[in-house]
């Protein structure tokens, strides 16, 4: 990911935590790596269940064009998302995805594959199903090498509900450390 | 000589720092930083955010929202709290802006100062509610009955939104008319870096206040020099009275005296017109030698940015951009001068009527050739069409 331009993509459902998770990203990328991230997001009406995508570009000047066209990074959290964005992918990109919800068998999977059971991690490592985006932001961090684990951290501390910190940098840590383990560091 | 007092921000409204944060919240961050103590909305997406943001900030700074039973309501109690004495705004999209129209023009006729933020979605009617468009720009203008003349702004990024917002109503007090400020969702929308400087460093103007005494005073007696009155509020001890009516300089209704009438509403027209050269702002990019101009605004201008790299990068031609970010008044000699030069003017806008192009059009007289590159809304350009408009236009 050497490019000045790295398009990355987060979808799945609404409730997800998904627009948190391009949150962070985000402001780990400007304010705490001091470069620039633009989020962008495409919603419909619902405010649960309905499909849910974040969109982030990282870049070390000005973010042009906010949208993404074609991610280099495609986190995939719910069937629909997958099948709805996975063609967009660069063929050289990467393909991150919740293996628990989403069924690649019959597709021909060109780009780099990561998988993480991310929502039951949440449950059973971290005690809390809602932190499956933070698990999900630290597999991410480790798996990509684009962000510091330690802007990552950061900005999750900064933008969780108070008193949810000391939760969600477990959970953050859970994802990190099993994205190195699938590296094989 | 005109008075216009400059101070700095008031400390209890500064969110001094970094953040990360859309347009939405950085423009109500904007308006604290201004020194706006009131606001009154109507929640309506794309641009709930603001007011969301300024009913819970609100309270921690010292002022008031209240969110009122419609549009029509709240564009007139902001009015309200303004001759009351603060500095005040309401925040809208297509359709509530439509609702506003008539109070627009009573704050236009009253001189009331004020900041109308509209987050533009694509319309007509309840149209593509989360989607942007930049459609409302000619009704931003003449949407309200009558002549009149007031400002338009017009930012491309959340860091934008927050120090452009201020301009607003800087100019809103200055020049004692309703500024628009016009944002798009995807500005609105799009969350990026916002740099709040000290309060020390942000440039705020005071209210016109009159120098004279009870008895003196005539509310709309002009400035000679920039054709403004000056103010009182409410609870002052001066006796004035507001009307949407034709008033005289004591402010009384005059309603069917032709000379008041023509003096008035071109008063209303003048003191923006006369003091354009005060109120333009823009940036120019690459437009020494340029061949091609491309001529845009808010979220089009930025995204016009990549389509001009394309060019320069696949087909080495010289492309300028000239981006207003105050869009009403236009800077209209430096238009025309760059017309002279270019083989051509293309203008990206959110809309398909060329809202800002046929403006350009008039202004450009024929000198070069303008060419409108509408798009309806609910998305912005794709780049490769500016690209090959560039190309176009170029052969």
């Amino acid at each position: 990911m050497a490019a000045d331009r790295v398009e990355i993509r987060l979808a799945g459902f609404g409730g997800q935590g998904i627009i948190m998770m391009g949150y962070v990203i985000g402001k780990a990328y400007s304010i705490f790596e001091g470069y620039e991230a633009t989020l962008t997001q495409s919603f419909g009406p619902e405010a649960r269940g309905g499909a849910c995508s974040a969109q982030v570009v990282l870049s070390k000047d000005k973010v042009l064009y906010p949208y993404v066209v074609q991610p280099d990074i495609f986190v995939a959290m719910s069937q629909e998302a997958f099948t709805k964005y996975y063609p967009t992918l660069k063929k050289d990109g990467i393909l991150i995805i919740e293996e628990e919800l989403v069924d690649l068998s019959g597709v021909d999977i060109t780009q780099k594959l990561f998988k993480i059971p991310a929502t039951r991690f949440a449950e059973e490592k971290v005690g809390r199903r809602l932190t499956l985006n933070i698990v999900m932001c630290g597999f991410f961090t480790a798996v990509t090498g684009l962000i510091s684990r330690d802007a990552m951290r950061k900005a999750v501390e900064d933008t969780v509900p108070s008193g949810t910190e000391e939760l969600n940098l477990k959970a953050f840590d859970v994802g990190y450390e099993y994205g190195q383990q699938v590296l094989g560091k | 000589m005109a008075e216009i007092k400059w101070t700095t921000a008031d400390p209890k409204g500064v969110l001094t720092g970094a953040h990360y944060i859309d347009g939405n919240h950085a423009a109500c961050e904007g308006a604290l930083a201004a020194g706006c103590r009131f606001a009154a909305g109507y929640p309506i997406t794309p641009s709930t955010e603001v007011v969301e943001r300024f009913a819970a900030r609100i309270p921690l700074v010292g002022g008031m929202f209240i969110q009122m039973e419609d549009e029509i309501a709240s564009s007139i109690c902001l009015q309200g709290a303004v001759w009351a004495g603060l500095k005040a705004m309401t925040v809208t999209s297509g359709p509530g802006f439509s609702l506003m129209m008539e109070h627009i023009g009573f704050a236009a006729m009253t001189e009331t100062p004020c900041v109308f933020v509209n987050v533009q979605r694509g319309g007509p009617s309840t149209g593509t509610p989360t989607l942007p468009a930049q459609g409302d720009m000619q009704q931003a203008r003449w949407g309200s009955h009558g002549d009149y003349e007031t400002i338009l702004i017009s930012p491309s990024s959340p860091q934008e939104c927050f120090e452009f917002i201020i301009d607003a109503f800087n100019l809103a007090e200055i020049y004692r008319v309703p500024v628009m400020f016009m944002m798009d969702e995807c500005v609105g929308h799009m969350t990026e870096k916002v740099v709040i400087p000290e309060p020390e460093k942000i440039k705020v103007v005071e209210r016109r206040w009159t120098d004279k005494k009870p008895g003196e005073y005539l509310p709309y007696q002009p400035d000679p020099e920039d054709l403004v009155p000056y103010m009182v509020k409410a609870g002052d001890g001066y006796r004035f009275h507001i009307t949407g009516l034709t008033h005289d300089e004591r402010g009384y209704p005059a309603a069917t005296d032709v000379e008041i009438h023509n003096n008035l509403v071109r008063r209303l027209c003048e003191k923006i017109t006369k003091n354009a050269h005060k109120i333009w702002k823009w940036e120019e990019k690459d437009t020494d030698d340029c061949d091609i101009l491309i001529l845009s605004y808010g979220i089009s201008a930025r995204v016009a940015l990549r389509g001009i790299e394309l060019a320069k990068e696949r087909k080495g031609i010289k492309v300028g951009l000239f981006r207003l970010i105050v869009v009403w008044p236009m800077p209209e000699q430096r238009i025309i001068e760059l017309a002279e030069k270019v083989k051509a003017i293309i203008v990206p806008e959110l809309n398909i009527r060329a809202q800002v192009a046929r403006e350009i059009e008039r202004i450009v007289k024929g000198r070069c050739p303008v060419i409108p590159l509408g798009h309806a809304g609910a998305g912005v350009h794709n780049p490769e069409d500016i690209y090959n408009a560039i190309v176009e236009a170029a052969k």
